[in-house]
């Protein structure tokens, strides 16, 4: 051991010799930080906003979203319908991928039928698509089985991959989890975007060096970022202020004041557009966790009023959230497509005892108990914000008893079954992002449409809220092309489920950032972080 | 030797076999993988297809008895996490534990032992008593406070060392390593420090009350009595019949530093197993979970192996009697 320490120490003392690392004065290298790793380089691995917005710094997509989410075109320069279920895709001359090969209408339809294929995780984005066609060097026509005004919304995230590298390296699909096979789309990346992949060490680092042929004008003034994984909030929190990152998103909440007082620091909070909520079992006859036995009091509307206006989010704000939240009554979030400011205003709280006479008049006079589920690592503050819930039903005659886990365990608690019937759960808490459409109809589809199995809505509505009337005017608005129709109708079917008190939507939580002073960026709201906005001076 | 040698392999695969079994009972309890691996908008239904594709419906003595089938091939399936083949995943960030884990050792041998003897040979002195005092901090704290205290001094105020990662690492054939560069000799001070604070108190401590029980026999008047010199005689005779047992702690204590080294490798973003095994306990990422375990389970086997044989060094009286059988015992 001795021999070996000192072999080691004159090893490195000829390193320090020999490995100089030069950098340039106008290198510009940026740092930064998250909590986990991007889990693969392949865009199609995941439907998830960390990988989607990490790996579009290296596939453009043919359509992106600017810093309103607002969409402008990127590879595809002009697109559109030319009927009712035929839409069209130009795309821009001239561009080339990473490895110099230019951009063909074949590079296209290749990489949307890999996102479609197996192994990838973008199925859902392609479930009104008939078919994908090549009709010119540059131009893609997209049939559809119904009209689908959304299309070019859903594919704002897609990635354009190389059809020749993929061929070469044998990646001509996703990685398939269910097969021991290795994808090297895995490790490598080939698109076309503003940064190319240079070395990629799985959850240690990941390099990328700016694309200097990219088709567009930079923003940014960087040649090179340096992404590194970091747990632990407090390490994270240490290396922006030792100056060792530049930049790192998800700051604790505790540190954020800390943050603010640091000279050489800036935070940066924003509104995120997913809504936490809390939702009841709507569906059973009687509670799996609870004192009333023959009846759901969940079903009886009065009941969740007084819930509904018995829970202060405002000072869950205050409190738990310390400050950063934005409390709403809507399920979506502004920069939604379809979010009615002007019904995003919460009924005025009840004193206890208004709520009490609620209860009674429902029915429960002495209240009654209930269980409640509640995740303790996925939304910032989730069990206290639920621990918050249970103080203050308390105080209306309600317990609640509260079993907070792991997202893993919680989950596949609560969410429906495979065929569809509803969770294990009474009372619970979800956070929802249409992330794909940006668009409401994704929100009353997903969470509060009627399950049904064979129209498959209704997936992620755990409780089983049910309103005929929504149903047909959320069914409806899904190929509603005319824009002030369709307004229309997201207005009525947005007060129907207002009106009803069918969930509790809490807030949406802040998108906290930190970087240092010298840094500056973009924080769009749906919590992705382009790096082609960012200018280190 | 050789048989008790093999006696040992034969042990050795029956406790690996355990603890993989024990380890594929467990994962029940840490979760459903498939909801962090899907979108938010995959239906129920095909979440459930995904499930009973990968085996997850199956009871655990089923995927165990798949995973050990497949182990003994060499392949230990794809991660569940980041879709890349187990064994490499693991075998990338062997070599970064292993530095750090071997620093830290170093750093407890060479800075505990003499520690020990100063404290031993000298126990009412101030400096003894303060060393003494000191080191209490090594087994109080918890190893994050401590990791998180470094950075803040050093990193943060001082601007010595980095606050975390490996810093500029070399890649010598397939192992990738700190120690070429400056800024990964610096990188591994922290951490290092942290990984073996707590051993330093238990290898210090060890080795004190050993040396004060030695410094008392016999042998060691008649040392003096034959005019050797202190250092012939602390060195040569004291501190080599202390041996036995800080062999025995340190080597499992080594076994330890390893494993331990997920705190230490989480606070510090050290890219080693450690971390590895915890973003895969995040994500219920059963493939790495269980060759890490068996992994794990494998060097302790080992360091336990070694340190059998080290006896037979140390120890004349082991090899005066020849055989191996007593040897076990410990």
């Amino acid at each position: 051991m001795h021999f070996s320490l000192r072999h080691s120490v004159a090893l490195a003392a000829l390193a320090c010799a020999g490995f100089g690392f030069i950098s340039s004065a106008d290198a510009k290298t940026f740092k930064w930080a998250n909590s986990g790793d991007v889990s693969s380089m392949d865009p199609y691995a995941r439907q998830e906003t960390f990988l989607l917005t990490f790996n579009s710094n290296i596939y453009d997509p043919l359509i992106r979203r600017d810093k309103d989410l607002k969409l402008e075109p990127a590879l595809a320069t002009k697109w559109g319908q030319t009927d009712p279920t035929t839409w069209f895709f130009d795309i821009r001359p001239g561009v080339k991928f990473h490895d110099g090969t230019p951009l063909t209408a074949d590079d296209v339809v290749f990489s949307l039928n890999r996102a479609n294929g197996p192994g990838s995780n973008m199925g859902s984005n392609f479930v009104s698509v008939k078919e994908i066609k090549k009709v010119g060097d540059l131009r893609v026509e997209v049939t559809t089985k119904y009209p689908d005004p959304l299309l070019a919304d859903k594919w704002a995230a897609l990635g354009m991959m190389s059809k020749a590298w993929a061929e070469k390296n044998n990646a001509l699909n996703s990685a398939d989890m269910t097969k021991n096979e290795e994808n090297f789309a895995t490790r490598n990346a080939m698109g076309t975007g503003p940064f190319m992949l240079k070395e990629r060490r799985a959850g240690e680092k990941t390099i990328l060096v700016a694309n200097p042929n990219w088709w567009d004008k930079p923003v940014h003034n960087l040649t090179e970022v340096i992404f590194t994984p970091v747990a632990n909030p407090a390490t994270r929190v240490a290396a922006l202020k030792a100056g060792d990152i530049d930049m790192t998103y998800e700051v604790p909440p505790a540190d954020t004041e800390s943050l603010k007082r640091d000279a050489n620091i800036k935070v940066l909070e924003g509104p995120e557009t997913r809504v936490v909520f809390l939702g009841f079992d709507q569906e059973r006859p009687e509670l799996l966790e609870s004192n009333v036995k023959g009846k759901n009091p969940f079903k009886d509307k009065k009941v969740r009023e007084a819930i509904h206006r018995s829970i202060d989010v405002d000072a869950i704000k205050r409190t738990v959230m310390r400050g950063q939240s934005f409390p709403t009554n809507l399920m979506v979030a502004p920069g939604i497509n379809g979010y009615m400011k002007d019904l995003d205003k919460r009924p005025a709280l009840l004193k206890p005892e208004e709520a009490k006479k609620m209860l009674a008049d429902a029915g429960y006079p002495n209240g009654f108990e209930t269980g409640m589920d509640c995740p303790n690592d996925r939304y910032v503050n989730d069990e206290k914000i639920c621990q918050a819930v249970v103080a203050m039903l308390a105080k209306i005659g309600i317990k609640v008893n509260l079993r907070a886990q792991t997202r893993n365990l919680y989950f596949a608690k609560i969410l429906r079954k495979a065929d569809l019937s509803p969770g294990d759960t009474s009372f619970y808490m979800l956070g929802w992002s249409p992330a794909q459409t940006y668009d409401v109809h994704n929100v009353f589809e997903a969470l509060i449409q009627t399950p049904n199995k064979t129209t498959k809505k209704g997936q992620f509505n755990a409780g089983g809220y049910s309103n005929p009337a929504l149903d047909k005017l959320a069914d409806a608005m899904e190929q509603e092309t005319d824009k002030a129709k369709r307004d229309a109708m997201i207005k009525e079917a947005t007060k129907l489920y207002v009106d009803d008190f069918a969930y509790v939507p809490l807030h949406q939580q802040a998108v906290v950032w930190a970087a240092r002073k010298n840094v500056d960026l973009v924080q769009p709201a749906d919590n992705s972080f382009p790096l082609r906005f960012v200018t280190v001076k | 030797m050789l048989a008790f040698i093999l006696r040992r392999i034969l042990q050795s695969s029956a406790v690996l076999l355990a603890v993989g079994l024990v380890a594929f009972s467990l994962f029940r309890y840490v979760g459903d993988p498939v909801n962090a691996m899907v979108g938010q908008d995959t239906t129920m239904e095909e979440r459930d297809a995904l499930r009973e594709k990968l085996g997850l419906n199956d009871p655990a003595p089923v995927q165990f008895f798949h995973f050990i089938a497949n182990a003994a091939r060499g392949n230990f399936g794809l991660s569940y996490r980041t879709s890349e083949p187990v064994g490499r995943l693991i075998l990338e960030r062997v070599p970064a534990t292993l530095e750090l884990s071997f620093c830290a050792a170093v750093f407890v041998l060479f800075v505990g032992v003499p520690m020990g003897v100063y404290t031993g040979l000298y126990p009412r002195h101030w400096s003894s008593r303060l060393l003494q005092a000191v080191s209490l901090i090594g087994i109080s704290l918890p190893t994050f406070l401590i990791g998180i205290l470094l950075i803040l001094v050093f990193a943060v105020t001082l601007h010595w060392l980095p606050s975390f990662g490996r810093g500029d690492t070399v890649k010598v054939g397939w192992w990738v390593t700190n120690f070429l560069t400056v800024s990964g000799l610096k990188a591994l001070i922290l951490p290092a420090i942290t990984l073996g604070l707590f051993q330093l108190t238990l290898i210090m401590r060890l080795v004190r009350s050993e040396m004060l029980e030695v410094m008392r026999t016999e042998y060691i008047k008649f040392a003096r009595a034959r005019g050797l010199t202190n250092r012939a005689i602390n060195f040569g005779h004291a501190l080599k019949n202390t041996l036995v047992p800080v062999i025995t702690v340190a080597g499992l204590q080594l076994g330890s530093l390893i494993a331990f080294a997920v705190v230490t490798e989480t606070v510090f973003a050290w890219p080693g197993v450690g971390q590895l095994f915890i973003q895969s306990v995040q994500f219920s990422d059963i493939p790495v979970m269980a060759a890490y375990l068996l992994l794990i389970g494998l060097f302790f086997v080992l360091v336990n192996l070694i340190v059998d044989l080290l006896y037979f060094a140390v120890d004349p009286r082991l090899r005066s009697q020849g055989g191996g059988a007593r040897v076990g015992g410990h």
